[in-house]
């Protein structure tokens, strides 16, 4: 049907194809949009049972519908721009950390078809969009011309630079291990042999490395430093309310999701079944292994939450510089050692 | 070259971690705290001045009002000065019963603290948990005083009645029902007595609970451990008591030192600190929850076989009973000189001071002979401890002052009084 469709477009030549990336690009983000709704109802349910509470419980059947009528609200209430705000900035920062949430869905490899765009440089575009999302933190914070805001920008700008760096470095193992930065070939080259062949296994340092570092790039506990609530109270957003507000908060959950299906990408064979292939049934790839394998991802950012304190953000960088980049950099000589003695690696790379 | 100067922040009076109405002028450089000039005064309600304008009696209610996380010490401080002034003694039991909810007490303010400190430094769960007990404990509040809260359960002579026969159980409603039912009301059956029993049987292993969230864990030892260490010279300068002395070393307890209701008789530990950091305070005072949990178990013990009055058969001081003043004039007329015109204390100035769970908790009065005091001042540790935060915070950083305020145990209702 789609093949149709596609056709059927094509053949009015260059409007045509434009309707067609619309359509897939629609196909992407409203999934994505409702996937944030439904998480975010998911993290307060389960946030609720870890803390020996409920969650929401009343607008709809479970209180489903509970993240809607957030929502609703929020686009609803009037949103103030501070007096003394930079006040062009301070409209576009949201929209600067929203786009590129959005933009890298672009590459994700769903099953081995299904992705908008096939590109070589997939991995690079993705470090690419996942580190100009800062910027409209930093913006946030700095229009504002608040304090607390300012303080928050300036903790997310230091934490960033370190964490996509050691993100970046993990990144480089794959790309060894895979000899592609094109995704869907970084899946193909974990298959073979069902959950053994992934790349979390020989990669199992730069796999935690690029986790944490995903879920401190994303400002989530326990390294929400630059929301900070306890300290400087909502930190960059201090100043922000109604649909701005709600722009921020679904750029945040966009990332999580993101950043959960990433790691399954990149490390845990993507739409490939932890089974071999010769098992009837479970044995088959599809985008069910790719959507559970992130689920378990996004699950861990809850637990995270509703577990640890959160860092001070000197600590932080010191995880950061001092412990995630050189254990990076030292795995990916383990790593450069391995492929070239031709333990692991892309088959068709050994000379 | 452009002059760079530091730049001042407002943390709170509106602030998720000023624990009620601090206002905290920090000077920053970056993120490091240069001075830190805490301002009180946005809670205060003339406490000791209106003490003044009515009868001894009407005034114990405003000492729940102070530290509202550990009522009954507050109560006991004053109804302590006012029986040591009237020269009475309480009957045993009624002793007993206040060394029981003393220590209950404590262990509710030590949930509040263990929660919003936990709460300060990121840590949501520990918060929830610690009020599913405070839930229990304020239940036994309930129970004696009809008040979950501000209980006005001591009085001059003893305490306002004795314990009850039965522990109130839940009833169903759309939010208990079923098994959950069963569950609360499971230990529910009994007296109050063997309610606490069991509770005192169950708390350990929810204090392990915290412990296993707080204890070992990384973050949390980095976040506490050398943050805003008080030497034992500085905890003594600055007044400090309680577990902020503790903390530091120093064994100094109210309790032991100068023993006070029925602390002499029961059988109990102080834990101290080694290094006067957050992290030995969050220990000492995680210990006393333990330790006080000890006691609340030999509470329940004496009080179970040792029936009795609670109040002294003094109707100058305490009322008659119910029954009494329905035959009898004199017991009517007690009552009525009671509840209107109070009692006279005798001419005299004392200072009473009992161990609250945040400190020294104090109490001078000062009696002209009249039915009103002349004069209460009341002693809160809070406001020693607050004192010090510009000389301990100096040179931490922003989350480390969230920290401080945390260890400190702040409560604004008796910093302001």
């Amino acid at each position: 049907m789609f093949d149709a469709l596609h056709a059927y477009l094509l053949g009015y030549g260059a409007p045509g194809l434009v309707v067609w990336l619309v359509l897939c690009i629609l196909a992407i983000a409203v999934p994505v949009i409702l996937a944030v709704a439904l998480y975010v109802w998911w993290e307060r349910k389960v946030l609720g049972w870890m803390h020996v509470r409920m969650g929401p419980n009343s607008v709809g059947p479970a209180g489903l519908a509970q993240t809607f009528a957030d929502v609703f609200k929020l686009l609803l209430k009037e949103y103030l721009i501070p007096q003394r705000a930079s006040k062009l900035l301070f409209v576009l920062a949201p929209l600067i950390a929203l786009t590129p949430a959005f933009a890298a869905w672009a590459v994700i490899p769903f099953d081995q078809r299904a992705v908008l765009a096939n590109i070589n440089a997939g991995l690079l575009y993705l470090l690419a969009m996942t580190s100009m999302g800062v910027y409209g933190i930093i913006l946030a914070g700095w229009s504002s011309n608040s304090k607390y805001a300012f303080l928050g920008a300036m903790r997310s700008a230091a934490q960033v630079v370190s964490y996509e760096i050691a993100m970046g470095i993990a990144l480089v193992g794959v790309l060894i291990c895979a000899g592609s930065l094109n995704l869907s070939d970084i899946v193909r080259a974990q298959s073979g042999h069902g959950a053994l062949g992934w790349f979390f296994l020989p990669l199992l340092p730069l796999f935690v490395i690029y986790f944490v570092s995903g879920v401190a790039e994303t400002n989530r506990a326990p390294f929400d430093v630059a929301e900070g609530e306890s300290e400087i109270v909502a930190g960059f957003h201090v100043e922000y309310s109604g649909a701005p507000f709600a722009v921020f908060f679904l750029t945040e959950y966009a990332n999580m999701i993101l950043i959960s299906f990433l790691a399954a990408v990149l490390f845990l064979g993507g739409w490939l079944s932890p089974f071999p292939e010769s098992v009837p049934l479970l044995g088959a790839p599809g985008w069910w292994w790719l959507f559970a394998k992130a689920f378990v991802f996004a699950f861990f950012y809850l637990w995270f939450r509703a577990a640890f304190p959160r860092y001070r953000y000197d600590q932080i960088m010191r995880l950061g510089w001092k412990v995630f980049i050189p254990i990076a950099l030292a795995w990916i000589g383990v790593v450069g050692c391995l492929v070239y003695f031709g333990v692991i690696g892309p088959v068709e790379a050994a000379p | 070259m452009q002059e760079i100067k530091n730049y001042t922040i407002n943390f709170g009076p509106q602030h998720p971690a000023a624990h009620g109405v601090l206002r905290l002028v920090l000077e920053m450089d970056g993120e490091v705290v240069q001075r830190a000039d805490p301002h009180i005064g946005l809670l205060h309600r003339a406490t000791e001045k209106l003490a003044e304008s009515k009868p001894f009696n009407q005034s114990i209610g405003y000492m729940d009002r102070l530290d509202y996380v550990s009522m009954m010490c507050n109560e006991h401080a004053y109804v302590r000065a006012i029986e040591k002034l009237l020269g009475i003694e309480p009957p045993e039991r009624a002793q007993w019963i206040r060394t029981l909810f003393d220590e209950i007490t404590r262990i509710l303010n030590h949930l509040m603290w263990i929660g919003s400190n936990a709460l300060d430094l990121g840590a949501m769960a520990v918060f929830l948990y610690a009020f599913r007990e405070r839930e229990e404990l304020m239940d036994c509040y309930e129970a004696v005083s009809g008040a979950r809260l501000h209980a006005t359960y001591y009085r001059p002579g003893g305490v306002y009645r004795d314990l009850p026969e039965r522990m109130p159980q839940y009833r169903e409603s759309p939010w208990h029902k079923g098994r959950d039912l069963q569950r609360l009301n499971a230990w529910r059956e009994g007296s109050m007595l063997d309610f606490l029993d069991a509770f005192a049987d169950d708390f350990p292993r929810r204090v392990d609970e915290y412990e296993t969230l707080l204890t070992d864990n990384r973050i949390w030892k980095q976040r506490t451990v050398g943050i805003g260490v008080v030497s034992p010279e500085q905890a003594r300068a600055w007044g400090m008591t309680g577990p902020m002395l503790r903390g530091s070393g120093i064994e100094w307890d109210l309790r032991k030192k100068q023993p006070y209701a029925k602390y002499a008789e029961v059988d109990f530990d102080i834990p101290v600190g080694v290094n006067g950091d957050c992290y030995d305070r969050y220990l000492v005072r995680v210990e006393e929850m333990r330790q006080a949990n000890r006691i609340i178990k030999q509470c329940v013990q004496w009080l179970r076989e040792h029936p009795g009055p609670v109040m002294v058969r003094n109707y100058k001081v305490a009322p008659p009973k119910r029954e009494e003043m329905k035959d009898d004039m004199e017991a009517l007329i007690h009552h009525f000189k009671l509840f209107t015109e109070g009692y006279c204390v005798p001419e005299g100035e004392t200072y009473c001071a009992v161990e609250a769970p945040k400190g020294e908790f104090g109490c001078y009065l000062v009696s002209d002979g009249a039915n009103k005091p002349f004069r209460v001042h009341l002693r809160a540790p809070g406001f020693a401890h607050l004192s010090s935060m510009d000389a301990i915070v100096r040179g931490y950083m922003l989350p480390d002052v969230v920290a401080m305020i945390g260890t400190y145990d702040i409560v604004f209702g008796e910093i302001d009084r």
